[in-house]
């Protein structure tokens, strides 16, 4: 999935490598990329699960503005890995924080659509 | 407070020609973006622009991003980056965040260059892991150079789709299909003919009814669209995707504009809300400037050139130009912006009122 040679770009610099591990697994990747693109050349496309309804999340615009590909990283959670560069060591984490617990609600307001 | 003659937000085409305008004429401009790097999407576009010499024709975004910062350093213009403009206060104070910093600077002029975003379209499935920008896949495949899929689907047949769809082609993804919901290409015929001609459909009333997949896209299904506009029963297939583009357009960034009080008007042609402006890019608030995609949304040619506008009309308020020099200037640059917009890159908004537009679309 890496773009190796490039018709108009010419052939990829090289770069350092250092090595991210994702959920316990050891992975390298070039230093200085984000680590969405390091995670996506490695055919990782799912970088988290939705907090409500648990569905896959990933990389939608890539310049940190839709928060949609945040995942943990070394501990810090809601991390904007298209915009956050790889660093050696670094501990990335798919599972992000357990489903939002049912909060009570303010007397009168009442759930809309039947939702919880 | 610490002050500024000029403060341009936003270092794309159109905020880097205004402050090489404006420095060119001795102000000293103060230019700020959100980005780790100046020249917004210049250095993702690998394909060359159109137009004339002015507007760097036969010559790629990246090439003309390097040309304009080299400029701006040479003019000794300040670029602050990461640097978020999260605010406009009254009389032009602009509030500056930097990595957990707040700043505020009194502008004595302002360029708003923030750009666009882009519009997406809902869908079931549009939220699976694959489905993305063209920015996006842009970014991914120029920039940090990876794929962003190995067959992928293009939404949309403006510029931007067509353009992002054969950027997929060059470093061997497979593009399966275009649809567009209109009844006709929304770019231009020269991109959509370098899709035809490597075997790219490109599917008119076609739109895309869902994506589906485990833990990301595997197949879109995609349909005809009848007269009303409406899938057509029947008329479904599915295509197995790994990616799917969503190029539906894009909508100015006028946040800033609003909050300083500038009056909007809403033109569909130019993407939406737009802040009203003059001929000079100048907003209804006085000292207050417009230019790129957040005037309305055309391609970085139009975006640079109204940034040299709204450069030399600053220049010209804070009497760093005469009347009669900054007037020569501006008409240097808008008599190219009309032959641009008259082009075959000319848009809607160019035809909207069947004559020829004055400066363009000049919404004041």
């Amino acid at each position: 999935m890496r773009v190796t040679n490039h018709p108009i770009l010419g052939p990829l610099e090289p770069a350092a490598e250092v090595t991210i591990v994702l959920d316990g697994r050891a992975l390298p990747a070039r230093e200085g990329e984000p680590i969405a693109a390091a995670l996506l050349a490695h055919g990782v496309r799912r970088l988290r699960v939705s907090d409500k309804r648990r569905e896959p999340r990933g990389i939608f615009c890539a310049r940190g503005q839709c928060t949609d590909c945040v995942m943990t990283v070394d501990g810090q959670p809601n991390v904007r890995t298209c915009i956050t560069p790889v660093r050696e060591g670094m501990v990335i984490e798919t599972g992000g924080p357990p489903p939002a617990p049912a909060t009570s609600r303010p007397p009168g307001l009442r759930p809309i659509n039947g939702a919880s | 407070m610490r002050r500024a003659e000029l403060v341009v937000i936003g270092a794309g085409p159109a905020g880097l020609r205004a402050a090489i305008e404006a420095g060119e004429a001795g102000v000293e401009v103060l230019l700020v973006d959100e980005h780790e790097r100046a020249g917004g999407q210049l250095f993702k576009q690998i394909h060359k622009f159109f137009g004339s010499q002015e507007h760097f024709a036969g010559k790629r975004g990246f090439d003309i991003g390097e040309e304009l910062l080299a400029r701006c350093c040479e003019l000794g213009v300040v670029i602050r980056l990461s640097t978020v403009a999260y605010g406009i206060f009254p009389d032009k104070v602009v509030g500056l965040a930097c990595q957990g910093h707040v700043e505020h600077v009194q502008a004595e002029r302002l360029v708003l260059a923030a750009g666009a975003q882009e519009k997406g379209v809902a869908f079931p499935g549009w939220t699976l892991p694959g489905v993305m920008g063209p920015g996006a896949a842009q970014t991914l495949l120029h920039i940090h150079r990876v794929l962003p899929g190995r067959r992928a689907l293009m939404v949309g047949s403006g510029n931007v789709g067509l353009i992002v769809a054969y950027q997929l082609l060059q470093p061997g993804a497979e593009v399966a299909a275009v649809v567009e919901a209109r009844n006709n290409i929304g770019g231009y015929l020269i991109h959509a003919e370098k899709l035809t001609r490597q075997g790219v459909p490109i599917y008119l009333r076609h739109t895309v009814l869902r994506a589906e997949g485990e833990a990301g896209i595997e197949r879109a299904i995609i349909g005809e669209l009848d007269d009303a506009g409406e899938p057509a029963p029947g008329r479904e297939r599915a295509l197995d995707v790994d990616c799917l583009c969503l190029a539906v357009g894009l909508s100015p960034l006028t946040e800033l504009a609003e909050m300083a009080g500038c009056q909007l008007a809403y033109v569909p042609e130019l993407g939406g809300h737009v802040p009203v402006h003059d001929d000079n890019m100048e907003t209804t608030v006085p000292g207050i400037y417009v230019a790129g995609d957040l005037a309305g949304i055309e391609e970085a040619s139009m975006a640079m050139d109204e940034g040299r506008l709204a450069g030399v009309a600053a220049a010209e308020s804070l009497r760093r130009l005469g009347p009669d020099e900054a007037k020569a200037h501006k008409e240097a640059i808008r008599a190219p912006l009309r032959e641009l917009r008259l082009g075959p890159s000319a848009n809607q908004v160019a035809s909207g009122d069947g004559g020829e537009p004055s400066h363009g679309y000049s919404t004041r």
